[in-house]
């Protein structure tokens, strides 16, 4: 059965692989028999990231993205990523009504994922639904990540091409110098640009650039990480525009990439991210799951709670029970 | 499988611009613990199956405040039979006059909510009559 599902997701078949993109959000035991034959199929995607502030305009600028390369006849998937509520443990996926004019293009899948617990911004499946992607061919593969803050780094493990959406008006000069979300862009875009504040947060900007010229693993590498301004969507033409000149320097970076040989670096950061995952996937979590099922985790709160003992020998008392099985 | 969540499309087809029914439904649905995916309005039957049929949902909840619901939600059902995914269930709601209803369960449609309905007994249909599907 799970065979056959990536039989039919090779083939093309599109409700095929949105059930197995399902299996993989959902962990679905055995999925990763389905994902063996897909993943050594996996092909030559550029992978886009798309991330930054909930509300910074990451969806919109998705869609134009997906316009423009439909105008070169790219093949476009889409993974966007909203919030799981931690209460229901319900999401409302919302990204994709503003593509909603690419939902008759069979050259474009779209595909709304929920972020179910996971930090980081992204979903445990997005990695997985990348080689989904991928065996369908898809030539551009954007993943727009859920808007959840500062410690939304977990794409730079997926994405070839890092696009860090800004609005003006977000924050003084010591948020764009703290570590994480501005260490990891490969392009910087202000949205919105026609707001107040737009040239303060391009010369802030600017002052980032320069300095990561010592850091970043591409900026020292040559790359001078480019700062896009794009308009209000209120004037079609010139957002239109600006986003054809985001979907340049894009292509740009790839092209970067592939000729410094950067790209196979990046190759090998998203499979030690992956094997990382799979060892925990196969190795802690079924832990996890028995003691949660026999009761322990809860004895082990208990005690906690009690202040009978500490985590760090409970862990270890795990630890050596299992290590020795 | 316990982390299969019901998966649920809810979308207004045509012309008819009032969606708060369809946010407040959406916001229910979302702490009933569904996946909801959430596309609005304006949505032509194509969109809807399309959409429908990429997320891979159970269940499709169609909104309709116009009057064209006698054309448009038949349109769906029809379109996601002739997809191979007659499985996805396609409810509706809205201002739905009780001598239209037969037309449409006839159609396809597994149920028909008019206004009075209370969030929860909606809720609590799709609790009892759909599965997250394997």
């Amino acid at each position: 059965m799970m065979e056959d599902l990536s039989k039919r997701v090779l083939a093309g078949d599109i409700r095929a692989a949105s059930r197995l993109i399902r299996n993989l959000e959902d962990q679905i035991p055995n999925t990763h028999l389905a994902m063996r034959e897909i993943f050594t199929a996996s092909s030559n995607s550029h992978v886009i990231g798309i991330t930054g502030a909930p509300g910074a305009g990451k969806s919109t600028l998705t869609d134009e993205l997906i316009a423009t390369y439909r105008q070169d006849k790219k093949t476009i998937g889409v993974l966007a990523v909203d919030p799981t509520s931690p209460f229901s443990g319900g999401a409302i996926l919302g990204d994709r009504i503003r593509m909603l004019r690419h939902s008759e293009d069979e050259a474009v899948f779209v595909r709304s994922l929920a972020t179910k617990g996971s930090l980081g911004g992204l979903s445990k499946a997005v990695g997985e639904g990348i080689h989904v992607m991928e065996a369908l061919e898809k030539e551009k593969i954007i993943v727009e990540t859920c808007g959840v803050g500062q410690q939304e780094v977990d794409i730079i493990n997926h994405a070839h091409t890092v696009v860090v959406v800004l609005v003006p008006g977000m924050g003084d000069e010591i948020q764009a110098i703290k570590a994480g979300l501005m260490e990891i862009a490969d392009i910087f875009v202000i949205n919105k640009a026609d707001r107040d504040g737009a040239a303060k947060l391009y010369q802030e900007l600017l002052n980032i650039v320069a300095m990561s010229k010592k850091n970043g693993s591409n900026a020292k590498n040559g790359w001078t990480i480019p700062i896009l301004k794009v308009g209000s969507v209120l004037e079609p033409k010139e957002f239109a525009k600006s986003v054809e000149l985001l979907r340049d320097k894009i292509e740009e970076h790839y092209k970067f990439l592939i000729e410094s040989n950067l790209l196979a670096e990046r190759k090998r950061r998203k499979a030690a991210a992956e094997l990382n995952e799979a060892l925990w996937a196969t190795i802690f979590e079924p832990v996890l799951n028995e003691l949660q099922d026999q009761g322990e985790t809860e004895k082990m709160v208990d005690q906690l709670v009690a202040r009978e003992i500490d985590p760090y020998t409970l862990a270890e008392e795990v630890a050596q029970r299992y290590m020795k099985k | 499988m316990s982390n299969r969540r019901i998966r649920i499309l809810v979308a207004k087809p045509g012309l008819d611009g009032h969606d708060r029914g369809a946010k407040v439904l959406a916001r229910a649905f979302r702490d009933a613990g569904f996946e909801v995916i959430y596309t609005g309005c304006h949505q032509s039957p194509e969109q809807v199956v399309s959409v429908a049929i990429q997320e891979d949902v159970d269940v499709v909840g169609l909104s309709c405040l116009s009057g064209a619901h006698k054309f448009l939600f038949p349109e769906v059902a029809k379109q996601l039979k002739e997809k191979g995914a007659e499985d996805i269930i396609v409810i509706g709601g809205g201002i739905i006059p009780e001598q239209d209803m037969p037309a449409l369960y006839e159609a396809g449609l597994k149920e028909i909510f008019t206004p009075g309905t209370t969030l929860d007994s909606i809720v609590e249909w799709i609790n009892t009559n759909v599965t997250a599907r394997a």
